[in-house]
């Protein structure tokens, strides 16, 4: 086992450093004169000279690709071109928002999903099952961002029952921060009017957000679980009399959750990309709304290091997944090695 | 399963040949994709946007708001005269969804196809033989697959001028490691096969093998893959015109739109609802063909979906 994670570890680390390399040839190699872009249009050639000897961008592009790389190694993503502010800081500042509204996220696709589809397979060809497959068709085909701005109109703007926009009602305020979730934050705070108004900013963005993850989810589970109830130990457990949940749940859903969990790994992907134009309508101050900030501001340093983050992390929900699915399944273990 | 002539059984690829794609859709595949309703579904959603794409400006009431504004008729709530109601410009929502859905297809194809036309060849090469530059290859595809498409799509449209034109190079620049690992292991599955051995045993050139032999082989796993990626290719496009690196105003895009509506809710409920619609209905129809094709060619290929 502890080989396996080893193994996992390291076949994640040509990946993480192509990715610094690539974002090398991003910020020096395709915008056409990185130093022009620095300085603005209105720059002189003396500043635009000053401005390359001081970001090293006079010296051979090797040199500066080895530069860059000692840079990420070490922590220094560089300042933000529009506060002057490193911009590691800025993400660490606005991280426990996005992992806030992507946990929920993904903690919604997970319980739903798995139970939507546990109730199509036990359900298979009735108007349940085509219920779920429809849901897990529809669900990946809807576009996040309107189907966030349809939830505003709908719950918050018609019905006025759920907060627009926000993270928590600015009258109230965060609670203390501990870990910069607000739901954790405001619960060791002991303020659960706090809790009750940061869980009620969250329904919308996160009821958004899971949508894809839990589509994606069901699918798989649904085909799990059809797969497991052909197998003779289900067969058995049949014919021993155990009682329909305990066979559902104790027998089949344990052998059909594996697939399901190298999903969560991969949706984790699709969550990150989701929470950009989520994050933007409900202003949710996380590293979406950073992105966007940085895109409309020109602000490549900052994007860049959004890209080079959200690949870590990325690259480590990955590892993880492949780890838990190993303890789920040992089989899985032993046929990578 | 034999009598579909897919590579469905290991023991009997496609004959050899120079019309493969054409056996595979006359072998009976499409016979067996009409059958299930719910792919006869998405073949219909997906050839009724192609109808309209193609003959749009005759089909589109008024086709002349792709670019005119009329200020006096603005956010007019869904009529008889204007079905959809009229954006904040005062144009003809439907007119703009149907236009609109051409630019889509057309971003949809280009990307998909470009992605495939990087993707497909490396795919072949890394697949083919075991050396350092396959593994330089699908190295280069792991770092791709590294970062989500829509921050990877973010970051090099933001470097390069935003634009749509943009957005489409970089939708294709990070499209392609999935047909680059769709056509890997699908070459890798069929070189160990006993009539890539035949052939090679009888002088065939590698290159003859992959193009003439190999490559029809892995076709419906091509087209399955584009056929999602279609899809997936129209939403992200969307999104990048949502967000603002995409489609420029006043281009009938149908992220664009669903951006422009925000400043006008909740009154014009009408003017982000149709094009979310378009989008939904598109990108549907495309998802249940791909999946129907996916079970036609092959019943046991189950991968995610992206």
């Amino acid at each position: 086992m502890a080989r396996y994670v080893l193994r996992r570890v390291l076949l994640t680390l040509p990946a993480l450093f192509g990715l610094i390399l690539l974002s090398f040839v991003l910020t020096r190699v395709v915008p056409a004169d990185p130093a022009a872009t620095l300085a603005g249009d209105a720059a002189t050639p003396a500043q635009l000279a000053e401005i390359r000897a001081r970001y090293g961008l006079d010296r051979p592009l090797w040199e500066q690709a080895v530069v860059h790389v000692g840079q990420v190694l070490t922590g220094n993503l560089g300042s933000s071109i529009f506060s002057g502010r490193p911009v590691v800081e800025e993400i660490a500042l606005r991280l426990p928002a996005t992992l806030e509204l992507t946990f929920a996220a993904l903690f919604l696709s997970a319980v739903l999903g798995i139970s939507l589809g546990l109730v199509a397979a036990l359900n298979h060809n009735g108007p349940l099952d085509h219920l779920v497959r429809l849901l897990s068709v529809g669900g990946l085909a809807i576009a996040s961002f309107w189907l966030a701005i349809m939830l505003q109109l709908v719950f918050s703007m018609d019905l006025d029952v759920l907060p627009l926009r926000g993270r928590i009602d600015v009258a109230l305020g965060p609670p203390p921060h501990v870990t910069g979730l607000f739901l954790l934050d405001s619960l060791i705070a002991g303020r659960l009017d706090l809790f009750v108004d940061s869980a009620r900013h969250l329904v919308l963005p996160a009821v958004t957000l899971c949508l894809p993850g839990l589509a994606t989810i069901a699918r798989f589970t649904r085909s799990g679980v059809l797969e497991a109830l052909q197998k003779d130990f289900v067969l058995y457990a049949r014919a021993a009399g155990y009682s329909p949940f305990r066979l559902a749940t104790v027998y089949v859903l344990r052998n059909a959750v594996t697939v399901t969990v190298t999903q969560i790994g991969l949706l984790f992907g699709a969550l990150i990309s989701g929470a950009v134009a989520v994050e933007a309508i409900f202003d949710w101050p996380g590293l979406g709304t950073y992105a966007v900030q940085a895109i409309l501001s020109a602000d490549y340093k900052a994007l860049l290091a959004v890209t080079l983050v959200v690949g870590v992390v990325y690259a480590v929900v990955n590892v993880v997944v492949d780890v838990v699915q190993a303890l789920i399944d040992p089989r899985v273990a032993e046929q990578a090695l | 399963m034999s009598g579909i002539g897919l590579p469905s059984d290991r023991s009997g690829p496609v004959r050899s040949g120079s019309v493969q794609l054409p056996t595979f859709l006359r072998s009976g595949a499409l016979r067996k994709l009409l059958r299930d309703p719910v792919a006869t579904l998405g073949l219909a959603i997906v050839m009724f946007a192609l109808i309209v794409a193609v003959f749009a400006p005759w089909l589109a009431p008024h086709p002349e708001d792709a670019y005119e504004s009329h200020l006096l008729q603005r956010l007019q709530a869904p009529s008889a005269e204007f079905p959809f109601g009229t954006d904040n410009l005062g144009r003809d929502i439907l007119s703009r969804v149907i236009l609109g859905t051409r630019s889509a297809l057309v971003v949809a194809v280009s990307v998909v196809g470009a992605a495939m036309l990087i993707g497909v060849p490396m795919g072949l090469v890394a697949g083919w033989k075991d050396s350092w530059l396959s593994e330089l290859l699908m190295r280069v595809t792991d770092v791709f697959l590294a970062v989500p498409q829509l921050i990877l799509a973010l970051a090099l449209g933001q470097l390069m001028a935003p634009g749509l034109t943009t957005a489409m190079v970089a939708l294709a620049l990070t499209y392609w490691p999935f047909f680059a690992r769709t056509v890997f292991a699908e070459t890798r599955r069929l070189r160990t096969s006993l009539f890539v051995d035949a052939l090679a045993s009888i002088g065939a050139s590698p290159a003859r093998i992959l193009l003439l032999h190999v490559l029809p082989n892995a076709a419906p796993a091509i087209l399955v893959r584009a056929t999602i990626g279609m899809g997936f290719t129209i939403l992200t496009a969307a999104t990048l015109g949502f967000l603002g690196v995409g489609a420029a105003p006043p281009s009938p895009d149908w992220g664009l739109a669903i951006s422009e509506a925000r400043q006008h809710l909740p009154e014009a409920w009408w003017f982000p609802t149709f094009p979310g619609l378009a989008i939904l209905l598109l990108v549907l129809g495309f998802n249940l063909l791909g999946d129907g094709l996916r079970d036609a060619a092959d019943p046991r290929l189950r991968r995610s979906r992206r």
